[in-house]
């Protein structure tokens, strides 16, 4: 189903553009790693083993390409990363750093389930998107690409400790995106 | 400890590098007296686990 499958690629090339920017912070590199991931699905479709979904499938590839093309780049030259455009998280706790009762976290239920349904991952993309981009970059780089913070902070120039603060911002910001845009969603059969 | 901030900053943490034992007594203890840093830590704990078992499933359908 050649054409059903160009849809399909077709369809998620814009997905795909905006991690592969939010990574490379380089439109030009972005769309060839995403021309060649597209490429490299399209030819090798046959070895989809169908275990996980397709898009996941086609974002792996995608993964691979944009960990090689950093690793590169991070021997050549430092990007340009503002390591200070980091989300605010005073509007989570009060002035004795306790959390104010709007953003106090609640219970998700079953987020194992959660995260096998349909429109889970766009939801959380969504949420990593809009975190400020230098958060979402190391966020994506840590958790969804692997990284350890070692060569996360290496490939950007900042610091260890710097990448500790902007990863717990960006985790903070990343749960309360996910309560309010799913978890909170479905019931609220919340048991205080 | 007494905050919930820096419970929340150890939480992450952990994530990312070991804790040494003062971090992670003092964690601990914010944890024992605290409810709504326990559902934190266990939001953090599931936002890291599926975003791993992602990456897993995505290397295991490369066949």
């Amino acid at each position: 189903m050649p054409l059903d499958l160009q849809q399909q690629l077709t369809d998620l090339r814009p997905r795909l553009l905006a991690f592969a920017q939010l990574q490379l912070n380089d439109t030009g590199l972005a769309e060839d790693m995403v021309q060649e991931s597209l490429a490299a699905a399209w030819e090798g479709v046959g070895s989809f083993a169908g275990g996980a979904r397709f898009d996941t499938w086609v974002f792996g590839i995608l993964k691979h390409k944009l960990i090689d093309a950093i690793r590169q780049r991070s021997r050549e030259q430092a990007t340009g990363f503002d390591p200070d455009d980091m989300p605010d998280i005073d509007g989570l706790f009060n002035q004795r750093a306790h959390w104010l009762p709007a953003a106090r976290p609640r219970t998700w239920h079953e987020p194992e389930q959660a995260c096998m349904k349909d429109g889970f991952w766009q939801v959380f993309d969504f949420c990593v998107l809009h975190l400020p981009e230098s958060t979402a970059r190391v966020f994506s780089m840590r958790e969804l690409m692997g990284l350890e913070t070692a060569e996360i902070c290496a490939s950007l120039g900042i610091s260890e400790q710097n990448c500790w603060v902007i990863l717990h911002r960006a985790r903070l910001k990343l749960r309360a995106c996910l309560e309010n845009g799913w978890f909170g969603r479905e019931e609220n059969h919340e048991v205080l | 400890m007494k905050s919930c901030k820096r419970a929340t900053e150890l939480m992450s943490l952990q994530l990312d590098r070991e804790l040494t034992t003062s971090e992670r007594l003092g964690l601990k203890m914010h944890l024992m007296m605290c409810r709504h840093c326990r559902k934190c830590n266990v939001q953090f704990q599931t936002l890291h686990r599926l975003a791993h078992d992602r990456s897993r499933s995505e290397e295991d359908s490369k066949g």
